[in-house]
């Protein structure tokens, strides 16, 4: 097993010819690391979390998770790979609005045989999940995931992404439609399972404050060329 | 893919408004297609048994759609008569159950007078090998006695015990009325849905009697010639089918000759001749002339053998026809409207259909987050398509299931209603192959339909990934 949970290695992707997104020489997560990404909107964030997550296919370089060069599977190769490997949570929007809070959080367990068998008890492993996360009451259980306050829904977010306990957890701003009471308790919730976990966790934000909770801290900026350059334009 | 159907089923509860209106319609498609199939089959059905029970119907010799259509429908008029001797022949042969005569001429306010025999209410049948009932009274007995259909009493306002007159022609105005003759109503048929609702019957002697004025006793009749012997039709009795051998042939041509001419003119007094000596004289006049004649077979092979007998008759041109069959030429005419109809109601189910992909398509954009949320937790492009092709294929399933519901429950409840005006019976018990069909073509025409905004949503999901800023 390698010890680098996400490896970027001369990365440049472009949605229009000759305007580079991204550009990035190198960029390394190690295994179990909880990782804080700093850049404004439009730096190029959710172009790279589409890459890492397979979503995107890498035009040049390589983007490496667990080992894995993502950019030399098959298009559906990748989609199981993010199945079996990769938690998301969102800024927002995160949750089926048609599917109650529980059914919400087994939902990977759908589509991934791997983090099905690693759940256990598919069912019983979200409520633990979600006590966890503070959200275990029956009565926020039965309620409908629009009517839950957004600090809800995200916790329900983490939860379902952390569901079979996957090796990587990318949050992409899952904060910022949280108010500062909230969101310190919701950061300290994502820390303590992640790291009961040992899920290595990816934290994107443009907000600067975060950055001392996490083992690490860097600027998107600072990682990729081509924002440098259209900055400096 | 079953959690994927269990997706699919719950993102259209969710939506479960237009989701119920698109099932709606397809749903309302699929009756009318349906009820229109079910209509048509029956109407056919019904058609083709507007007369049942009858072997043959003979007549002089033309058209066999022409044929059927003066002697069942009342439509037309024939070119010439087929004489009693004929109609005598054919009833005292062997095979031959029963005999009804049919004359038509006359007419009463518009509606058709059928100088029958009372045979007529005891052998004729319609629909499902029915019999005609009465709804009130009895059949004619006296010369001067009717039997009105269900619908000219209805029109009418007639009872039991009015009296009729009978005019001349077929047209609601008469120049020639036989008010001197007029007729008491002696019993009302109950409604078939055929053309013996808009019948007023009497005894072929009544037509014979109105116009050639007769006295019991036969005063009044004039001295008929020699009377010939009665013609036979029976020949060798051992044979399997007597063949039709036209009894006096020394004579009898020249007299059907006379005949025909004689009643084409239907002069005042028409003289009774071949084949009546053993004619009840105390019932009226004998008939000279009648349209035709309708017969029961005892066996089948006899009826096909006396239809070939009959056409090959050489003694007077006569034709002979199997009404099932020449009702099912006469419905590849007629059946052309009913077929647009149902070409029609196809074109619905069309519309319902493309009213589910406008709005399966219409709904893509505002789940665009949702289908990414799908791929963030692992469901590939191909699940995205998959959720939309299943979930057209509930939307039809269930409008398909709705569609046969409710032409189920549309033609139970108007079944009372459709027997009583048309004549129309359904077997509802269990749904047809042709209801399986037409659920099974829906369904499939509505995954194919699917795969139109499937395949929208899946290019969707492959350019959004999992971005959810749009």
């Amino acid at each position: 097993m390698t010890e680098t949970a996400i490896e970027v290695k001369g990365l440049r992707f472009e949605w229009v010819a000759g305007e580079p997104v991204l550009d990035i020489p190198s960029f390394v997560v190690a295994r179990g690391e909880r990782v804080f990404l700093e850049g404004p909107s439009g730096s190029g964030k959710s172009t790279l979390l589409g890459l890492i997550g397979g979503v995107l296919p890498p035009r040049e370089g390589s983007v490496r998770v667990l080992g894995t060069d993502l950019g030399k599977l098959p298009s559906t190769a990748r989609d199981r790979f993010r199945a079996d490997h990769i938690g998301f949570v969102f800024q927002m929007f995160n949750l089926l609005p048609y599917l109650g809070v529980l059914d919400n959080v087994v939902l990977p367990a759908s589509f991934s045989v791997r983090r099905r068998e690693r759940a256990g008890d598919v069912l019983a492993e979200a409520r633990r999940l979600l006590d966890a996360l503070g959200i275990g009451d029956p009565g926020l259980l039965s309620r409908d995931v629009g009517r839950l306050s957004i600090g809800q829904q995200q916790r329900v977010a983490v939860a379902r992404a952390l569901l079979g306990r996957p090796d990587v957890l990318i949050a992409d701003e899952p904060t910022s439609a949280l108010d500062a009471g909230t969101r310190e308790a919701f950061l300290e919730l994502l820390m303590s399972e992640c790291r009961a976990t040992g899920t290595t966790l990816l934290f994107v934000s443009h907000d600067t404050a975060l950055g001392s909770l996490f083992d690490r801290s860097l600027g998107l900026g600072a990682v990729n060329r081509a924002g440098r350059a259209r900055q400096a334009a | 893919m079953t959690p994927l159907l269990g997706l699919a089923a719950k993102s259209l509860w969710s939506r479960r408004i237009t989701a119920g209106l698109t099932v709606f319609s397809i749903g309302v498609s699929v009756m009318l297609l349906l009820a229109v199939e079910k209509v048509r089959s029956e109407a056919r059905e019904s058609f083709a048994s507007t007369i049942s029970g009858t072997d043959l119907i003979v007549g002089a010799r033309g058209g066999p759609v022409n044929l059927l259509l003066y002697s069942v429908f009342r439509i037309g008029e024939p070119t010439t008569n087929v004489s009693w001797r004929s109609y005598r022949m054919v009833a005292s042969h062997p095979d031959v159950a029963w005999a009804i005569p049919i004359s038509l001429g006359d007419s009463h306010r518009g509606f058709r007078v059928v100088g029958t025999s009372t045979g007529y209410f005891e052998h004729f049948r319609y629909g499902r090998k029915r019999s005609l009932a009465f709804e009130t009274g009895r059949p004619f007995e006296a010369l001067y006695e009717a039997v009105l259909g269900a619908d000219v009493a209805r029109t009418l306002g007639y009872a039991i015990g009015d009296e009729i007159t009978v005019a001349h022609g077929i047209g609601e105005v008469s120049f020639v009325n036989h008010a001197e003759h007029p007729f008491r109503v002696t019993g009302i048929l109950a409604p078939t849905a055929t053309p013996v609702d808009r019948a007023v019957h009497v005894s072929v002697e009544a037509v014979s009697a109105i116009h050639a004025p007769w006295q019991p006793g036969g005063q009044d009749r004039p001295a008929a010639g020699t009377p010939a012997p009665p013609p036979s039709l029976t020949a060798e009795p051992h044979g399997p089918t007597p063949p039709i051998e036209a009894g006096g042939h020394d004579h009898g041509h020249e007299t059907l000759h006379e005949r025909v001419e004689v009643d084409a003119a239907r002069p005042a007094s028409s003289p009774p001749q071949d084949g009546q000596a053993d004619y009840p004289t105390e019932r009226g006049p004998a008939p000279t002339g009648i349209t035709a004649f309708l017969v029961g077979m005892k066996t089948p092979v006899a009826t096909l053998q006396m239809q070939r007998a009959l056409n090959e008759y050489r003694d007077e041109p006569l034709l002979a026809i199997m009404p099932g069959v020449t009702l099912q030429q006469l419905w590849q005419v007629v059946g052309i409207g009913d077929r647009a109809l149902l070409v029609i109601a196809a074109c619905v189910v069309l519309a319902g259909l493309t009213g589910m992909v406008t709005a399966l398509l219409t709904s893509l954009n505002e789940r665009r987050r949702e289908m990414a949320v799908l791929r963030s937790v692992g469901a590939r492009p191909a699940h995205v398509f998959a959720l939309l092709v299943l979930e057209s294929g509930l939307l039809a399933s269930a409008g398909a299931m709705l569609g046969v519901l409710l032409a189920w429950t549309g033609l139970r409840v108007g079944e009372p209603l459709l027997e009583r005006r048309f004549g129309l019976f359904f077997d509802l018990t269990a749904p047809s192959g042709y209801d399986l069909a037409v659920t099974g073509v829906v369904i499939a025409a509505g995954l194919c339909a699917g795969t139109l905004p499937a395949w929208r949503a899946y290019r969707n999901s492959l350019a959004d990934g999992l971005s959810m800023r749009i």
